[in-house]
């Protein structure tokens, strides 16, 4: 089986820096690491690996520094990764990531399952993983909490939705984003770390893309456009209540009352 | 590095017209976030004298589409096909593009169910569109560019965002973040049917069977909740926010230490790594008020917060602020409500 997994790099902290002009955050690459949630679906596809044999590679778009990720990947078990990077990718919303994600993934080669995290900690969209499902025309299922087999040509997985548990078979070359719940990734090996610090990934730029129309990439490719980023307000009406504890029950009580959570 | 603003063709804007509504739905139920978007959808058609659409599809749910019109649908589209039994992402996202090409909406409101979060993104994608996620805020301007303003990096800051160049601009919202409008007695609008070929519904995922969840009391739909935070010293205090729960009809629920610590299923957790919850009255017990914790819960409609610490991030948030202990107050209170009256 071949598999490949999508990670992204996201800040360390929720603390970040956006530039007030263009809504673009401010990477240093200083405190970065690789989404949690990816971390699930790189899990997923070494296990996918250890019981049906095969390869996990692992792909990421981001500034050069993004690299990092990949060896990150290496470390707990993927086999070969690919950069996507260019200045002319900056600045990239949803869809314009999605493009260059899926031209990529076009470049890096044909693969049975890519697998998603279910969302990121910074834009936190939750949106990549169908878009590039959808620009690559392949099926896609999102909330994977459980892959039952894979057979020949198709795999099988419980999605979940709010009332029920839907059991699908989704047919080769398929796009899969998985919950939290699907399993425990496992850490680092060091020694894999020490053999694969040197290993050679794939660089895609700009001139690698099939699709050559500067104007579906980065900022000018971005469709959304972020206005001002501000921090969240409230207007919530405050009354602060004060006294002994007796009193302070009793004002809850009486408000309570006011507000028709006890009768009488 | 500079990057040159090349001029893009403007599109024509009055070519789209109107604002649609997914409907969202299992079996033909009908999911309450799908009324609470037609009302924001109302609002803004007011806005800029545009109808209000809604999308139907699914199998079998013809009956339902009449009750849409009591939530101010103008227009009900509709696709009712065996082949749309399931949720099958393909085909429905066929029939939303038949939809979209057919009546070109300004912009399209979706919500952001397990179902919504899927679609709604492979449409945007097949239009070459934007999609702006979870939105908390809408707002439309003249010209009908939607003013869409969400949360990002787990709440700690909001980002207002246009799709001033494409159409149909396209946002998901999250259930209970919008207003539901009132049952109206006057339907004025019209159900219609969207045709579709059997072609365009083809899929390459194939729905082998349908386990229904346990059914659980789950604190998504509880009007009262009770949260319980750090400042609960063992698990055994639990039990004294769980009377105080059951006096007010309503459930307890946690912050995530007190998941990790594996005092609390971690369905009951809130913020975002957990569930948002829209209760009338939320009273948060020992609760700091993280940024994380408070994107779960800063909707509900009354918010009482319970700390000892008068400097407690959750008093920003609370709409009473009581600086006491909640060992000392709460067993107070739970003897006044005893004594005092009946929960409703
Ligand atoms: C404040 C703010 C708000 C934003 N709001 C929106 C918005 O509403 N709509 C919009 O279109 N854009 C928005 N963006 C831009 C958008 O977040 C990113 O630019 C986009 O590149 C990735 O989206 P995401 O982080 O939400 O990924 P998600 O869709 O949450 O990621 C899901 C999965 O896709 C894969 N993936 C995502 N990005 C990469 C990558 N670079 N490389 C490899 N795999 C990847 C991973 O497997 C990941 O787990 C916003 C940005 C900011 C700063
Ligand atoms: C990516 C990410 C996601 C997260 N997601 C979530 C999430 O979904 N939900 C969530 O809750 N957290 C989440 N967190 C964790 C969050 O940052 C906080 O650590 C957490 O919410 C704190 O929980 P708390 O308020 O119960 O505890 P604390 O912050 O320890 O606060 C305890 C409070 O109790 C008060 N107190 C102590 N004793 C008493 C007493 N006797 N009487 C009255 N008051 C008392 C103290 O003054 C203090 O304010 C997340 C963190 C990250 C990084």
């Amino acid at each position: 089986m071949k598999i490949l997994v999508c990670i992204k790099q996201v800040p360390g902290t929720n603390k970040v820096e956006v530039d007030e002009k263009t809504g673009v955050l401010k990477r240093n690459g200083t405190d970065s690491k690789m989404n949690p949630y990816d971390l699930y679906a790189l899990e997923t596809g070494l296990r996918l690996k250890e019981k049906y044999g095969g390869t996990v590679s692992v792909i990421t778009m981001g500034p050069p520094q993004a690299k990092a990720v990949l060896y990150e990947a290496f470390a707990m078990g993927a086999d070969n990764g690919a950069l996507i990077t260019d200045r002319k990718f900056g600045g990239a919303d949803v869809l314009a990531t999605s493009r260059t994600l899926s031209q990529g993934i076009r470049r890096f080669g044909s693969f049975d399952v890519i697998l998603c995290g279910l969302q990121t900690t910074d834009g936190d969209t939750a949106q990549v993983g169908p878009e590039v499902a959808e620009l690559l025309d392949i099926p896609s299922v999102c909330n994977v909490q459980r892959i039952e087999k894979a057979e020949q040509g198709s795999i099988i997985v419980d999605m979940d939705m709010p009332h029920d548990i839907e059991t699908i078979k989704a047919a080769f070359p398929c796009l899969l984003t998985v919950k939290k719940d699907i399993c425990q990734p496992r850490l680092p090996s060091y020694l894999r770390k020490q053999q694969t610090m040197k290993k050679d990934i794939d660089i895609y730029t700009f001139s690698d893309m099939e699709d050559k129309d500067e104007e579906k990439y980065g900022l000018t490719g971005s469709p959304t456009s972020v206005q001002r980023i501000f921090p969240p307000i409230s207007d919530k009406v405050q009354e602060h209540l004060e006294g002994t504890s007796r009193e302070l029950a009793q004002k809850i009580y009486a408000t309570l009352k006011q507000k028709k959570f006890i009768a009488g | 590095e500079y990057v040159e603003d090349k001029k893009a063709p403007q599109i024509d804007k009055t070519k789209w017209r109107g604002i649609a509504v997914y409907v969202d739905h299992v079996d033909g139920s009908i999911h309450p976030v799908t009324y609470e978007l037609l009302g924001k959808a109302k609002e803004l058609a007011g806005k800029i004298k545009q109808p209000v659409y809604a999308l139907f599809i699914g199998s079998g749910i013809k009956h339902k589409a009449e009750e849409l019109l009591h939530y101010g649908a103008d227009k009900v589209y509709i696709c009712d096909k065996p082949q749309l039994e399931y949720f099958k992402i393909e085909a429905y996202t066929s029939v939303f593009e038949e939809f979209i090409t057919k009546i070109k909406p300004a912009a399209i409101l979706v919500g952001a169910t397990p179902v919504g979060r899927q679609l709604a993104p492979r449409v945007a994608a097949r239009f070459g569109t934007g999609l702006t996620a979870d939105c908390t805020i809408l707002d439309i301007k003249e010209n009908t560019d939607l003013v869409q303003i969400r949360p990002a990096f787990g709440g700690n800051i909001m980002a207002e965002i246009l799709t001033p160049n494409t159409r149909p601009q396209m946002a998901t919202v999250r259930y209970k973040i919008m207003d539901a409008p009132k049952w109206s007695d006057t339907a004025t609008g019209t159900v219609h049917e969207l045709a579709i070929s059997d072609e365009k519904l083809k899929s390459r995922i194939q729905v082998l069977g349908v386990t229904k969840k346990p059914k659980e009391k789950t604190i998504d739909g509880a009007d009262v909740i009770v949260v319980a935070g750090r400042g609960i010293k063992k698990k055994d205090d639990l039990k004294m926010l769980e009377e105080l729960a059951d006096l007010l009809g309503g459930q307890t629920a946690s912050t995530r230490p007190l998941v990790e610590a594996g005092w609390m299923d971690p369905k009951k957790q809130i913020g975002l790594s957990g569930r948002t919850v829209r209760p009338k009255l939320i009273i948060t017990c020992g609760v700091s008020g993280s940024v994380q914790f408070v994107a779960g819960m800063n909707h509900a409609d009354t918010i009482f917060a319970i700390n000892n610490d008068p400097k407690a991030a959750i008093f920003k948030t609370a709409n009473y602020a009581v600086k006491a202990d909640i060992y000392d107050v709460i067993p107070e209170l739970i003897q006044k409500i005893k004594t005092g009256g009946k929960a409703l």
